[in-house]
């Protein structure tokens, strides 16, 4: 057994910080929120072409570097760590492994290069006006005619839908239920028939639209109807890269908390000097280490590609949820007024956590998932 | 022990009722109950409302007689608010007036001051905020550096506030001030009353996580008031202030209690409008926060029932604001539960502008509640050391 990351993955997760403390600063992070965008496509390109980010993760095969999961989570650590903006996880995590995992080779050859590149920016349409997170939130319809596929429906809270270039759309056929049916497609972001709709997202460091198809034409990705092992696959590995991205943040606000309890004097004592606020730091220590221990184990599992997977992910996505927002909300209270303020980042972890939390289920969704996983 | 009103408590019952339906129409009901003691929502229509209110002397209602109140108790006062809620009458706007000020005036004020200040808070002539915290000053309230000295028959002002709430809309602020300059803590500080609109007064709106800028930085640089703006003795600040302090986290928040069971009824609306009433861990959530708002109740009653009998506050008072905050802000992660996926998306934001949806506002907006008002570290160090006797925590340069 060896639970620690090897000497070139510390040596990753140093170069990638670097670059990120240095293209998403606040500062950055606070102008791309209020942009409808939401990203800086020249920091985009950077990642690609000096860093190789988006590729790090795609086989070798389709223009990627091939490495593993834990690379990719270690990379979405450090983003989480400094709130990235950018359609990174979208385009690399969903769209990325959707494809890997229910593509065809020829369309994997055709679709994963573009995306390792930087150069296309994709995402997975999968959720709908109904906020479900389960199978049966999946009922926009794929019809056939003649030998080609068009998509009527609508998808919402599709993370960075209204900028990708291709976007991966998860849908049933007609007449169908439950895990039966399931397909997926691919759409142009400019397509015939798509209405692109920007949200305005509680967590403004991350986008989202909404898409509405009518008679959108599709091209299957894989053999439509069989598409469920796929996604179910894909939302697995979602979720731990997630538990991985949330867990960068979680570190980030224990570490401000411990910070200015060090450095806030009230009473003419530094306030971390209160066991009010120690135990608070203390609790989330716990909490963040736990957290990690999970998405890290969760990562080795997903990279190994094992049987594990499915159990670890709703375990990692339970724990890891929790634990961020926990964090993110103490490190408002422990920062009293000045945590409040819209000046002071805390409010976009807490929010960010809040919208991570949310996103592919939350900690009882997980939890329910688990228990049937592990036939409780 | 007997919950039911006595003749006289239900005759006021029906004189609030009727007040309230003959009166609360129109824009007024148009406007439901958005906004909140630090929630500009609907600013101009509440402002309209609260003069009538004030006209027919529902503002004030427990002042005495003489100054232009109804000589309340804490009965009708319950019954008022109780009615008020009921009816989805506009959020109040003079918290820091009529909540924390009036009463801390009427027991401290001088005849003239009572005078000169409560009509004009009944009339909403004048708006009030309140100038506390400091930089340096927020949990240890008694480390204030804002100074006032006497310049003939004038206070000059000099230091900066921090988190003044409404401010910007304030006429007057209460400020505690270093009034001896050679005083540390607690001692030699001065509660001066101050008009917000002169030359020396800066006003720095602060924007708050919720996107929009309640609170402010006030800087006083040689800001002036009358001399005879003191309320209590010179130097004797802190006890006056640990009043207001108490109001604040007592009696002022009555009102708001009962506008959660608004908010509470207005979840379940949603939670049954979207189904989500359907699911077991929903369903549990709402019920333990129902369970919450009945006991926060029970509490309030038998707290006020001490206070009407034996003129103090019991040891249920200071549980009170730990109570309701801690409550609050797991109404608020209920509200964004019953929620769900649409708990991702606000009203507006992007382009300088960030507007959450109700359940999402109480969902932030609670965040400052365990803050504000004496922090939940401090009121359960309150509990521990002056209703359970605990010993203190050392303070710096005491030996342990
Ligand atoms: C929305 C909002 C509105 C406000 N409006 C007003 C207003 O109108 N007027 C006004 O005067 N003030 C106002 N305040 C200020 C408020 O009263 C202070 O924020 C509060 O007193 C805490 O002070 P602080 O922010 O300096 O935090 P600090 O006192 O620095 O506290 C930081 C952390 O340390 C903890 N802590 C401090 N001392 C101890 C201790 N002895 N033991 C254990 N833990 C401790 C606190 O609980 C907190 O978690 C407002 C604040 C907010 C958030």
């Amino acid at each position: 057994m060896n639970f620690a990351f090897s000497e070139e993955q510390e040596e990753l997760r140093r170069t990638v910080r670097q670059f990120l403390e240095a293209k998403s600063p606040e500062t950055e992070v606070r102008r791309l929120m209020e942009t409808t965008e939401g990203y800086d496509p020249s920091v985009w390109k950077q990642m690609g072409q000096e860093l190789g980010l988006q590729s790090i993760a795609v086989p070798e095969a389709y223009g990627g570097q091939g490495f593993t999961f834990i690379e990719l989570c270690i990379v979405l650590e450090e983003m989480g760590r400094v709130l990235l903006c950018a359609p990174y996880y979208s385009s690399v995590v969903l769209a990325a492994n959707a494809i890997l995992n229910a593509g065809t080779e020829e369309q994997k050859q055709a679709l994963l290069p573009g995306i390792a590149s930087g150069d296309t920016i994709a995402t997975l349409a999968f959720t709908e006006p109904n906020g479900k997170w389960d199978v049966t939130g999946i009922t926009l319809e794929a019809t056939e005619q003649g030998g080609s596929w068009s998509l009527s429906g609508e998808k919402m809270f599709v993370l960075d839908g209204h900028t990708a270039d291709l976007i991966v759309v998860v849908a049933r056929t007609a007449g169908t239920s439950g895990t039966d049916g399931i397909s997926f497609f691919t759409v142009r972001g400019d397509a015939d028939g798509l209405t692109r709709t920007p949200l305005s997202t509680m967590d403004m460091t991350r986008k989202q639209a909404k898409l509405e198809f009518s008679g959108v034409a599709a091209e299957p990705l894989g053999e439509p109807g069989s598409g469920w092992p796929a996604y179910s696959k894909t939302l697995d590995q979602a979720a731990i890269a997630l538990a991985n991205e949330m867990m960068g943040g979680a570190q980030f606000v224990l570490d401000m908390s411990v910070q200015y309890a060090k450095d806030r004097v009230q009473f003419g004592r530094p306030i971390g000097s209160f066991q009010a606020i120690k135990h608070k730091c203390a609790d989330m220590l716990l909490e963040v280490e736990s957290g990690k221990s999970a998405a890290y184990y969760a990562a080795w599992a997903a990279a190994e590609d094992n049987d594990e997977v499915p159990v670890v992910s709703a375990l990692a996505k339970a724990y890891c949820s929790e634990a961020y927002f926990h964090a993110a909300a103490e490190n408002i209270q422990i920062h009293g007024g000045i945590g409040f303020t819209w000046e002071h980042p805390a409010h976009l972890y807490f929010k960010r956590a809040k919208s991570s939390e949310i996103f592919l289920g939350d900690a009882t969704y997980h939890r329910e998932l688990l228990a049937q996983r592990i036939g409780i | 022990m007997d919950f039911h009103d006595t003749p006289s408590e239900a005759a006021f019952r029906e004189e609030v009722r009727a007040w309230l339906a003959e009166h609360l129409t129109g824009d007024f009901a148009a406007l439901g109950s958005v906004g909140g003691p630090s929630d500009e929502t609907g600013w101009e229509t509440r402002v309209e409302w609260e003069k009538l209110l004030g006209r027919d002397r529902w503002v004030g209602l427990s002042w005495p007689a003489e100054y232009g109140g109804r000589g309340a108790g804490v009965p009708e006062q319950i019954i008022f608010n109780e009615e008020y809620a009921r009816a989805n009458a506009p959020a109040r706007i003079s918290f820091f007036g009529e909540g924390l000020f009036a009463p801390t005036l009427i027991q401290f004020g001088t005849e003239e001051q009572k005078r000169r200040f409560l009509p004009r808070i009944q009339a909403v002539e004048e708006l009030w905020c309140q100038g506390f915290s400091e930089p340096n000053a927020g949990s240890d309230l008694a480390n204030i550096q804002t100074r006032a000295v006497l310049d003939g028959d004038e206070w000059v002002i000099s230091g900066q506030k921090v988190w003044t709430t409404l401010a910007h809309r304030a006429d007057w602020i209460f400020v505690l001030c270093r009034t001896d300059p050679e005083s540390r803590g607690h001692h030699g500080l001065s509660y001066l009353l101050c008009p917000m609109r002169q030359d020396g007064i800066e006003i720095r709106p602060l924007r708050q996580m919720t996107g929009s800028a309640e609170f402010n930085e006030v800087f006083f640089d040689g800001a002036r008031t009358a001399r005879d703006n003191v309320l209590g003795p010179v130097g004797q600040g802190w006890k006056v202030a640990m009043a207001t302090l108490g109001f604040e986290r007592g009696t002022a928040f009555l009102s708001s209690q009962l506008g959660f069971e608004r908010e509470f009824a207005d979840l379940l609306d949603l939670a049954h409008k979207t189904g989500a009433a359907s699911d077991p861990v929903v369903r549990d959530e709402l019920a333990a926060r129902y369970v919450g708002l009945k006991v926060m109740r029970y509490n309030g009653m038998r707290m006020l029932t001490n206070l009407v009998q034996r003129g103090v506050a019991g040891p249920e008072a200071s549980i009170g604001k730990l109570y309701w905050t801690t409550w609050h802000r797991a109404f608020g992660e209920t509200a964004l539960r019953v929620l769900g996926a649409d708990a991702l998306v606000v009203a507006r934001a992007g382009g300088g502008t960030y507007e959450p949806g109700p359940q999402q506002q109480v969902f932030m907006a609670s965040r400052a509640e365990t803050i504000y008002a004496g922090s939940s570290e401090i009121q359960k160090n309150i509990i521990g050391e002056r209703v359970l006797g605990l010993p203190r925590e050392p303070r710096q340069g005491e030996t342990s």
